[in-house]
């Protein structure tokens, strides 16, 4: 799969990626004109978000081969990031429980870096499992010791708004990089453990973390406030309510529709105006989300062109073609792995880190690993693994199809179960489950492009 | 001494007992991952979902035999539709690597690629069983409740504390045994299983010794699919059926596989008796079994839990990066690259 096929196409793709991308835009204004502009926008900024997280995971699988089935995890740890970074710090909280928890976090540190002594102390001498396993222990019973009272006390303090530390009270964008810089160290440990080995150690491991840090956010309410959810994230874009207030903005909307308004008497333009301004309030706030996306998307998309070009590139290519050759020719595979290992994981974290900017809030009990890690996996395998347009292109596409199925789904259900009659009790079943056929086609499409055209649409262009 | 023999008693009916049946379930499936492991030479991440759905296949037949009437008396009608379950799951796992598997086994594909497309049955199955069964808890179980209630022990034994031994967990511990012995036997002594253990030993000295490729490969998925298929009805039997907890024993179940060592039999039973007795003796709060063998002033006021039960994944992950750092191949020696 990540090497390339022998038989595949040699041409150039650029009218390809411009057709696709076109017909993409092309179905978006066709969602605008018909639905609503809000709705476009809305899928629009999803699409750019996975399509963030698509190049993440190209980097990973594409440039490497190297499989993450713990993308949903890396996302989170975004996520986490908003509430760190951007959330008011609550004082109160911190007087209460702040120092026990740092202390606690200090002592689990200190219990790490004691154990790593004991093992080099240690090597090669009898007990030396035994000694570590008791300086664990050890460290757990009394970090955990310190650490319960601190957060009983955090999670008193006003539980129905707050009971967590809040976060640094920071200007969102920056949890953007944060979330980067989280999901990197997570990858980090992950590929120091598992990369070198087996290749399918790296899927389970990353698989076992993501499942862990997840249960971390749900349940560790001094943290994350766990299933209680964090709303009201800071928003890096005015909010619609002031901006309907604001006199330039009023103005804009007006001069924009002045031909419109022009044949009205003043009551109905008043009220016009109102419904208007209130409309292009909320289509301006999500323009303002794409623009900054895009931004990011194209920044990345533009690091990872150059990179995947440069003599790294040839060398990361080489390596995933032929380990053993490379190897030979005295490249370090495992170093470069464990490299490009932590730089996709860090994009995907900074994609999680906007979508929960975007959402404006932070629900740990919304990650599914259907929707955050099937879901991107779909993407990059239909969009060409190794083309980072191709990536990107799959996330537009795939989260369409994700976000449009659904109704189509129940749409069709209906129409082929109304010869049952409404009391029907096979006909309300199927309709209840219509939303499970979703998942049973997105992984036919993933088998089905993997066996029938593993390159996906664009596919990785020959140098 | 009976408070000793209290606190005994609490334990073996809190943590030893339980983690024993849930280690059993652990092992049946960890069984399934390592003989695909073998034969095939991938880590198949469907295993979870096949689980679940041979509970739902046996969960729809024991449905359909109790609203005929049909009953097994004291034991779990489920025992009666599980030959079906099997049946079902087998079909749908031969289906599945008649249309999917065979293709990159011709193509001699890397193993990643392999993965990867269980990673895509595993999602199909994962949608069709809750189009069968919905997402929500179901209970199953019927017949006599307990194989050893806690008035019988008290009666017998004269302690405060009670020994109680459900049905499911009993069944669970005996289906095991004889299935794991009838699988070593069917290994060790038939000619297929002898052909099956060349096969994995050595492919080209395998297929040079005559032994049909495609034979050895259909029986390894009729084996996983019953294997399977009893792990997730015990489960089910046990703890109550509910889709996402099947999805959340892959993790275990890879644990058990790895400890034990990738690809041996022998080592993914005695993996999964690991994880299971670690995850069970760290989430479970020993306040009640302390405050029987400590003096009174010194019983704890805490729970005295390493561990909360939400994180008892952790415990799997942590012994298999424990066995990936200190010896990735397992206690066996299994395979390893």
């Amino acid at each position: 799969m990540s090497q390339r096929p022998s038989t595949a196409p040699l041409h150039d793709n650029t009218v390809r990626a411009s057709i696709a991308f076109l017909v993409m835009a092309g179905i978006l204004i066709l969602i605008g004109v018909t639905q609503s502009w809000a709705l476009a926008l809305t899928i629009l900024n999803l699409c750019i978000i996975s399509a963030i997280m698509a190049l993440g995971v190209n980097i990973q699988w594409g440039y490497a081969g190297l499989f993450n089935v713990g993308i949903m995890g890396f996302a989170a740890l975004g996520g986490l990031a908003t509430i760190i970074i951007s959330m008011p710090p609550v004082k109160e909280a911190w007087q209460a429980g702040g120092m026990r928890v740092l202390l606690a976090l200090l002592m689990m540190l200190a219990t790490i870096s004691a154990a790593l002594f004991v093992h080099k102390l240690m090597q090669g001498k009898r007990f030396h499992g035994w000694l570590i396993a008791l300086v664990i222990i050890l460290g757990v019973v009394i970090s955990r010791y310190i650490l319960d009272p601190g957060v009983a006390a955090i999670e008193a303090v006003n539980p129905a708004s707050t009971g967590y530390l809040g976060g640094l009270g920071l200007p969102v964008v920056f949890a953007w990089l944060v979330g980067g810089l989280l999901a990197a160290g997570a990858a980090w440990l992950i590929g120091k453990i598992a990369l070198g080995l087996r290749s399918d150690y790296l899927a389970i491991a990353t698989l076992g973390i993501s499942e862990i840090l997840v249960a971390v956010m749900r349940n560790e309410d001094w943290l994350t406030r766990g299933v209680k959810n964090v709303t009201g994230l800071p928003r890096p874009v005015p909010y619609e309510l002031e901006l309907q207030q604001a006199p330039w903005f009023i103005n804009l909307v007006e001069r924009l529709n002045s031909g419109s308004l022009m044949g009205l008497n003043s009551t109905d333009q008043a009220a016009v105006l109102q419904t208007l301004v209130v409309d292009s309030a909320s289509i301006f706030v999500k323009l303002c989300y794409t623009g900054l996306f895009a931004l990011v998307l194209i920044i990345i998309l533009q690091l990872c062109v150059l990179a995947l070009d440069s003599p790294w590139g040839r060398m990361v290519r080489a390596i995933r073609d032929n380990e053993v050759a490379a190897d030979a020719m005295g490249k370090d595979v495992t170093g470069r792995h464990l490299q490009i290992f932590i730089l996709g994981s860090a994009v995907v974290g900074i994609a999680g880190a906007m979508l929960a900017t975007l959402d404006g809030q932070f629900t740990p009990g919304s990650y599914s690993p259907l929707r955050f890690t099937f879901l991107i996996w779909v993407m990059v395998i239909v969009g060409g693994s190794g083309n980072n347009l191709g990536a990107v292109l799959g996330g537009f596409l795939v989260w369409l199809i994700w976000v449009e199925a659904e109704p189509v789904g129940f749409w069709l259900m209906d129409a082929l179960t109304s010869w049952m009659g409404d009391g029907s009790g096979l006909r309300k079943h199927l309709l209840d489950s219509a939303q499970y056929m979703r998942v049973i086609i997105m992984g036919a499409v993933l088998l089905l492009v993997m066996r029938f055209s593993p390159w996906g649409l664009l596919p990785e262009q020959n140098r | 001494m009976t408070d000793y023999l209290n606190a005994l008693v609490v334990f073996a009916n809190f943590v030893f007992v339980p983690a024993l049946t849930y280690g059993c379930q652990l092992a049946l499936g960890s069984l399934g991952v390592t003989m695909i492991y073998s034969v095939l030479r991938f880590s198949n991440f469907a295993q979870g979902e096949t689980m679940a759905f041979g509970t739902v296949i046996t969960i729809m037949v024991t449905w359909g035999l109790q609203s005929m009437g049909i009953t097994l008396g004291f034991l779990p009608t489920a025992l009666l539709a599980l030959p079906i379950g099997i049946l079902v799951t087998a079909l749908l796992l031969l289906a599945t690597d008649r249309y999917v598997y065979r293709y990159y086994r011709t193509k001699r594909s890397k193993s990643i690629t392999f993965v990867m497309a269980s990673l895509g049955v595993m999602f199909i199955m994962n949608g069709l069983v809750r189009l069968l069964l919905g997402p929500n808890d179901q209970n199953f179980a019927d017949g006599e409740r307990f194989f050893l209630s806690a008035d019988a022990f008290r009666a017998w034994s004269g302690l405060d504390e009670a020994l109680v031994i459900r049905t499911s967990q009993a069944l669970t511990i005996i289906l095991a045994i004889i299935l794991v012995a009838a699988l070593f036997w069917f290994l060790q002594r038939t000619k297929t299983g002898k052909a099956m253990r060349a096969y994995a030993d050595n492919e080209n000295l395998a297929l040079l010794s005559g032994i049909n490729p495609d034979r050895i490969v259909r029986i390894t998925w009729i084996i996983t699919a019953a294997l399977a298929t009893v792990a997730g009805v015990l489960y089910g039997l046990d703890k109550g059926y509910k889709p996402l907890s099947y999805y959340n024993l892959l993790l275990p179940i890879f644990a058990a596989v790895i400890v034990g060592g990738i690809g041996k039999p022998i080592g993914a039973i005695v993996g999964g008796f690991i994880i299971a007795f670690s995850e069970v003796i760290v989430t479970y709060a020993y306040k009640k079994v302390l405050t029987y063998v400590l003096p009174t002033d010194m019983a704890p006021d805490g729970l005295v839990q390493l561990l909360s039960t939400e994180y008892k994944f952790a415990v799997s992950f942590v012994i298999l990066v424990i066995v990936l750092l200190v010896k990735p191949t397992g206690i066996f020696k299994g395979k390893v690259l």
